[in-house]
């Protein structure tokens, strides 16, 4: 009975309790945080098998079917991205009891949590809706939430980065917007399958290439994608240690799982591809994000801000697999949309124990630190060599499934700046490693370990880097399965 | 006769820019919201001219008229403008926010502060 309405159930839970959260003290939002994130973490993984074994799923919310109504529909890629989603919040939500207690002011901490399960809201929502306005609606609740948690960051350039993110982010769901009014001019509809159906016929009139550029670019600003970046670095760098983690490991690839939605299902790949010639802009920016952003982080002495601009970076790779448009290649996008969420997860984790313990992500503070927190050190250079794509770590198994791609479509220079790039993140990493392990702590003071309820958390990342760069049954095959359906061949 | 006839997408058009330029022109922080104000108007018009019918009445039920307005424009601009709303209300209180730490609203000052920090 409860189980058909599961699609709509995780997103409306964390809704309906984030408000219940501005009501309670801090201790009692912290579990209504964790009650809404474990519970759309059991709706994901409840629906990822579903998917899998009855294919896709369709939900008509109150019962309207659906031309008039907004409907629902799971399928393996947006079962995959839900069940991403809601594991990150879930760990960062684990970890946020003793973190957010350091960073934001008590008193402040319900409201936090508030943000907090709105943002899961918003990110669920976009990723389960069939409905293009519904995605709109939620893209702007977790987009504004999230507006909301950069500012609780505890430095005064956290309210800059905001209101900077603000303006982009509001301008880029803006152009999604017109995208979706021109659409709807155009074919009278809203709904995705029936706008899948019925752009065919209008595809060649000027306001629906209107509506595609307007769409690409609305999510490409959203994305982060590279000349479109510039709100990313602050953003990250100067919000809550908590929020840095949710958001770069969930939004940004939300983000990619709409532009996804929209070329392969909404418009089509021949449309995206063989008309737009989309591949011809996206594929330069791409290698532009990759080598610029990888070279950028290196010279960052803010360790969190460095991070930022590999997330730019390592986009660049999510967008290359998408430009590729094979099925390898977007079963790469995929796949790292999955374990750049793990790694950027366990390392801004790892960074907030930092945080935690020593109050600054500046490089020089992290001198002799390999010592003093080896766990949390550790983890980070765990992270580091998944982002690095060694073997055995998941980052190489996105970096295998890419240089694939690239050699399916021969463009072998573009597998060896993949390569290249890797070099990169080995440099910045390294910046890292050097500092912690290499050398001696400042002055006499003794820092200790974090706290294992920081540590755990981010272990459980760390662990899952390495058991999905081993077996990869659940991603690569998965993921495999999801690139299929978007290209159209069928499971 | 046709570029008149559809004047609405003018305005439309021409509001889009004012408020865009006004975004990345202005180093006022608040008229970069009022920018934006007038940015996201200019789609709330572009919706609300989409759902006109030529001839088309008030979508409001009634004996001997047949062609109604499209109403469902009307609806999604209602959410959009409480979008707005919301987007607004954030970003004016993260002004006062701003003010109470830089003491301005000016983009190049808090700039020349962050980079003397």
């Amino acid at each position: 009975m409860i189980e058909a309405h599961l699609p709509v159930l995780q997103v409306v839970v964390p809704l309906i309790l984030a408000p219940a959260c501005v009501l309670c003290k801090d201790v009692p939002a912290w579990l209504m945080a964790l009650l809404g994130s474990a519970w759309s973490l059991l709706c994901a993984a409840l629906l990822l098998a579903a998917v899998l074994h009855h294919g896709p799923l369709d939900y008509a919310i109150g019962g309207w079917p659906p031309p008039w109504g907004i409907a629902y529909r799971i399928d393996t890629v947006n079962a995959f991205v839900l069940l991403l989603v809601s594991v990150i919040a879930t760990a960062v939500v684990i970890y946020a009891r003793r973190s957010v207690a350091s960073e934001i002011a008590a008193g402040q901490h319900s409201l936090f949590y508030s943000a907090y399960l709105l943002c899961l809201t918003g990110l669920l929502g976009i990723t389960a809706t069939g409905d293009a306005f519904n995605l709109f609606v939620f893209l702007e609740i977790s987009s504004l939430s999230s507006y909301a948690l950069i500012a609780m960051g505890s430095d005064r350039r956290a309210l800059t980065a905001s209101f900077q993110y603000l303006i982009m982010g509001t301008i880029g769901a803006t152009f999604i917007l017109i995208g979706v009014g021109l659409s709807y001019m155009m074919t009278g509809t809203l709904n995705m399958a029936d706008l899948a159906a019925r752009i065919p016929t209008v595809s060649d009139t000027t306001t629906m290439r209107a509506a595609f550029a307007f769409l690409t670019v609305g999510i490409s600003l959203k994305i982060a994608l590279l000349p479109l970046h510039l709100w990313l670095p602050n953003a990250y760098a100067y919000a809550p240690s908590v929020v840095t983690a949710l958001l770069a490991a969930t939004a940004t690839k939300v983000a990619v799982y709409v532009l996804l939605r929209f070329l392969f299902t909404v418009f089509g790949a021949s449309f995206s591809f063989a008309t737009m010639n989309l591949d011809i802009v996206l594929v330069p920016l791409s290698l532009a994000a990759i080598a610029a952003a990888s070279l950028v982080a290196i010279f960052q002495s803010n360790v969190k801000r460095m991070l930022a601009y590999s997330s730019v970076a390592q986009i660049g790779y999510m967008t290359l697999g998408i430009s590729l448009s094979n099925v390898t290649g977007l079963t790469a996008t995929i796949v790292h949309l999955f374990n750049h969420a793990l790694m950027k997860g366990a390392l801004f984790l790892a960074l907030g124990c930092v945080m935690y313990r020593i109050g600054s992500v500046h490089i020089t503070q992290f001198a002799g630190l390999g010592r003093e927190m080896p766990w949390t050190m550790a983890a980070f250079v765990a992270g580091g060599l998944s982002l690095i794509g060694v073997p055995l770590t998941v980052g190489f198994i996105s970096k295998w499934l890419l240089i694939l791609a690239a050699l399916e479509n021969g463009w072998w220079p573009v597998a060896v700046l993949i390569v290249a790039a890797s070099l990169l993140a080995v440099v910045y990493v390294w910046r890292v490693v050097e500092q912690a392990y290499f050398k001696p702590p400042p002055g006499e003071a003794t820092r200790g370990e974090a706290p294992l309820s920081l540590l755990l958390p981010t272990w459980a990342l760390v662990a899952a880097n390495v058991y999905f760069g081993l077996d990869t049954s659940l991603t690569a095959d998965v993921a495999g399965i999801a690139a299929r359906e978007l290209l159209g061949g069928g499971p | 006769m046709n570029l008149l006839g559809l004047y609405n997408y003018w305005i439309v058009i021409v509001l889009m820019m004012v408020g865009f330029y006004l975004v990345i022109a202005r180093s006022n922080l608040l008229r970069k919201v009022i920018g934006l104000n007038i940015f996201q108007t200019s789609v709330f018009l572009l919706f609300i001219s989409i759902g006109k019918i030529s001839g088309g009445s008030a979508p409001i039920l009634k004996d001997g008229v047949e062609i109604y307005s499209n109403p469902l424009p009307h609806v999604l601009i209602l959410t959009a403008i409480v979008v707005g709303v919301a987007t607004t209300a954030l970003a004016l209180a993260l002004i006062v926010r701003i003010r109470e730490a830089y003491a301005t609203v000016d983009e190049d000052e808090i700039h020349v502060q962050d980079e003397e920090a």
